[in-house]
């Protein structure tokens, strides 16, 4: 049966790629990169790696594609086509698939039990993390403590993706103090949707919430929360107007809570080192090791989510209040 | 004291989010100009401890080696981070004058703190002792990188910048896949542990063909990040339309964190035995490094925008160092060891000189050179030495690279090697000439008047450079040393 799925979700996603590389509308083809994501998110949950597949669900399938629209309303919808057939590309990205094949033959097989990388590192995580760091959900003790190192650079990542967008696009201040006008882009006419909307809302930041809370015990954490939270924002502007959500979340102030966000992170690290630890060995944070590292792993996701958060709406509020070049 | 190696990338990382909460252009570039210096001073900390005691190991977050992510700083990297934190130490004070006026006023906090980000990001992916950690600095330089140079003034500083994402983006991907693979091999990240894992694998059994597979996209991957021809083809847009701070930053550094990166996989992980001798890597590299010398010098002479010729030239100047790294002695890694400090010390020089040029004139076209050598005598005096050093005249650090390199090769006896080095050297005579005759020997144009030396603030730093480019060609122990040291260590296939 999970053979059958496998097989099914793999064709789809071959033909989901394909299309996209055909097809000249852009619009289509932000429609399917979203569907693609979506495959591969369904595709993390069969290999049971549900942290993955949520993150992939939330970035790719959600907020991406609400970003490639927003970029689309300052383009053209309609990719030019190319003035050759570009023949090369396709011989070199053919070499690259084959010698891609070559490499996986020797590999082990998918789920097989004696290959190196059950056999490694991986019993510490899955056996010893409860003890040594506590989570019942070992990922997020590999995510947030033993390679934390990482996640706070992926973190920092993020923050740079979300400057560099601001840096290179410019949001205006366009209402800055003067009374904010009838938006058009309001969909005011449209009375179902906006209730709708309004309804969902609420439910849409709680789970946000649960998500960054709950990440110790099941998939999620500050990436997904911060994310979802974000998802939340942009509902609200997409139909109560992207000016009333200006008014409420403004741009500077995205900005330090994305600082803030990273600071907290970075804090916590400094703090260990206060405590007379390593950066980020969060067991010298409280009186036990495992109290210790509960605190850690809280802060730095929480720190994680604030920063997420405010850079994905900076992003949105980037391509939707462009400075005039 | 033992906190050092985490506070060497900690000063750029978290002065960055600084940066933007002080908001104030100046104020934000104090903030990155303090923590450019305290990585300066910790670098030379942390050189001289390595010098004396060793190897230095940190575990961050407490957790030992396989399971959490280490630091691991030994003679190549504690090299390669002085070269690093020397040229970003130098840049930022030259930065003040020259961002105020390319870079719009709003954007500057944005500035600085890109700039720091991309600094933390080179520190991270040399000070650390693992793979994936590696590639997660990778993705902080690279990025910051791609937005700094579109914060050029000319509108054509996006496609180059966009030109560069995509470019690098397939390279960072190709590593990443390459680590991928060696961590399913192998099932471990950390580099020590990777490298005793895959000496055990036997050359003929299980996992030979994935780790050939991982070799190749890794040794392409890095080919395109360090700009190896022909998949330099990113690297004189980049340069070109980058505005002038952020060319010299990445001229004299982003290259040879790159060229670092192929030394640690090849030698560190992969075992020299096994990638030179099995793969033959040195024969791959040496074709691509004599056509960067030759081509690329030749494309050079060609160019009429004078910071895109120097970006050609970095090209040839790359080339010499995979030619170090392909001739397979100790000599020759050595001689590519210090011609990455001697390129980056020669690079940030000229590229300085440009900026100085740029921020009198406003463009840096040939015929914009007419006349400067009365007009700017220091700057035009500094690009002078500086091109001499480029060329590899005696008492200049250059020439002490090029001595070795045409060593390496004699002591191969590969005579016609041998030429072509030369012959990139009297190439490299050809187009800085063209510049030295505009600026000395060509009348001023009338209308032109005005313009004057270049502000103190450009011309410190830029003579420290030069400074520098002379000091080390005549005072030739330390870097010598360093170097020597460094491919002995290298050699020996272990992080010792």
């Amino acid at each position: 049966m999970e053979l059958f799925i496998d097989i099914t979700l793999l064709t789809f996603l071959c033909i989901t790629a394909m299309a996209i590389t055909v097809i000249r509308k852009l619009f289509c083809a932000v429609m399917l990169a979203s569907i693609f994501s979506l495959l591969c998110a369904c595709l993390f949950v069969t290999m049971d790696a549900v942290d993955v597949a949520f993150t992939e669900a939330a970035v790719g399938s959600g907020i991406s594609t609400v970003l490639m629209l927003a970029a689309l309303n300052l383009t053209h919808s309609r990719e030019k086509r190319p003035p050759h057939q570009p023949l090369v590309a396709l011989l070199v990205v053919g070499v690259t698939g084959i010698v891609l094949m070559y490499g996986t033959m020797d590999l082990p097989v998918f789920g097989d039990a004696a290959a190196p990388i059950h056999h490694h590192v991986a019993p510490r995580y899955i056996e010893q993390s409860p003890l040594e760091v506590g989570p019942p959900n070992f990922v997020t003790s590999i995510l947030a403590s033993y390679r934390g190192y990482d996640t706070l650079a992926e973190t920092i990542v993020i923050f740079t993706a979300g400057l560099s967008v601001i840096a290179l696009l410019g949001i205006r201040d366009r209402y800055a103090g003067r009374p904010i006008p009838s938006d058009r882009s309001a969909m005011k006419d449209y009375v179902v949707l906006r209730i709708v909307a309004k309804m969902l809302m609420p439910f849409v930041f709680l789970f946000a919430l649960y998500v960054q809370f709950h990440g110790d015990y099941g998939a999620g954490g500050g990436f997904q929360a911060g994310v979802i939270f974000a998802s939340g924002v942009i509902i609200h502007s997409l139909t109560l107007g992207r000016d009333r959500t200006l008014k409420a979340f403004p741009h500077q102030f995205l900005r330090g809570l994305a600082t803030v966000g990273v600071l907290i992170y970075g804090g916590t690290g400094l703090a260990s080192i206060l405590r007379g630890g390593n950066f980020l060995d969060y067991s010298v944070l409280a009186a036990t090791q495992l109290k210790g590292q509960h605190l850690g792993i809280f802060l730095v996701e929480l720190g994680v989510g604030l920063t997420v958060f405010s850079i994905m709406i900076l992003m949105y509020y980037a391509f939707s209040y462009r400075r005039e070049p | 004291m033992n906190h050092l190696p985490v506070f060497q990338v900690l000063l750029p990382l978290l002065g960055a989010p600084l940066c933007l909460l002080v908001r104030r252009g100046t104020l934000s570039w104090l903030v990155a100009t303090l923590a450019s210096w305290g990585g300066l001073a910790i670098s030379l900390a942390l050189l001289h401890h390595v010098s004396h005691t060793g190897p230095i190991t940190y575990n961050l977050g407490n957790w030992p080696a396989p399971w959490g992510i280490t630091y691991h700083v030994d003679a190549l990297n504690a090299f390669v981070l002085l070269i690093v934190t020397t040229v970003a130490a130098l840049t930022l004070p030259y930065a003040l004058q020259s961002v105020n006026l390319e870079i719009s006023e709003e954007n500057r906090p944005l500035f600085y703190t890109l700039l720091l980000i991309c600094l933390a990001g080179l520190l991270g992916i040399v000070i650390t002792g693992d793979a994936f950690n590696m590639y997660v600095f990778l993705e902080l330089s690279s990025l910051s990188a791609y937005a700094l140079i579109g914060l050029g003034k000319r509108r054509r500083a996006l496609t180059a910048a966009f030109q560069y994402l995509v470019m690098g983006t397939i390279g960072a991907t190709f590593i990443l896949i390459g680590i991928g693979l060696l961590y399913s091999l192998t099932g471990t990240l950390n580099i020590q542990d990777l490298a005793s894992r895959i000496a055990l694998i036997p050359a003929s059994a299980y996992g030979h063909r994935t780790l050939i597979t991982a070799f190749a996209f890794l040794t392409v991957g890095f080919s395109l990040k360090l700009a190896l021809f022909p998949l330099h083809l990113w690297l004189p847009n980049a340069y070109t339309y980058a505005p002038s701070v952020v060319t010299v930053f990445l001229a004299a550094t982003a290259t040879k964190v790159a060229v670092y990166m192929l030394l640690r996989f090849s030698f560190s992980i992969l075992g020299s035995r096994f990638v030179f001798e099995q793969l033959t890597l040195g024969k791959i590299m040496l074709l691509p490094s004599l056509a960067a010398i030759i081509i690329a010098s030749l494309v050079a002479i060609f160019q009429y925008d004078i910071k895109r010729m120097l970006a050609y030239s970095s090209v040839a100047q790359i080339g010499y160092m995979t030619l170090g790294i392909s001739l397979h002695s100790h000599t020759g890694l050595m001689a590519g060891i210090l011609h990455m400090f001697n390129h980056a010390l020669m690079k940030g020089a000229l590229f300085m000189a440009m900026g100085a040029v740029s921020y009198r004139v406003g463009s840096v076209y040939l015929t914009d050179f007419r006349g400067l050598g009365r007009r700017m005598p220091l700057t035009m005096a500094a690009f002078v030495l500086g091109g001499l050093s480029l060329m590899g005249v005696p008492l200049t650090a250059g020439f002490i690279s090029k001595w070795f390199l045409v060593k390496a090769a004699l002591e191969i006896g590969w005579w016609s090697v041998t030429a072509i080095i030369l012959i990139g050297s009297l190439l490299a005579v050809i187009y800085i000439w063209r510049v030295v005759e505009t600026a000395y020997f060509n009348p001023l144009h009338e209308i032109e008047h005005g313009q004057e030396e270049a502000p103190l603030g450009l011309l410190i730093p830029l003579w420290v450079l030069v400074g520098a480019n002379l000091y080390f060609g005549i005072d030739t122990s330390i870097p010598v040393d360093m170097a020597s040291w460094a491919a002995s260590a290298l050699l020996e296939g272990t992080m010792q």
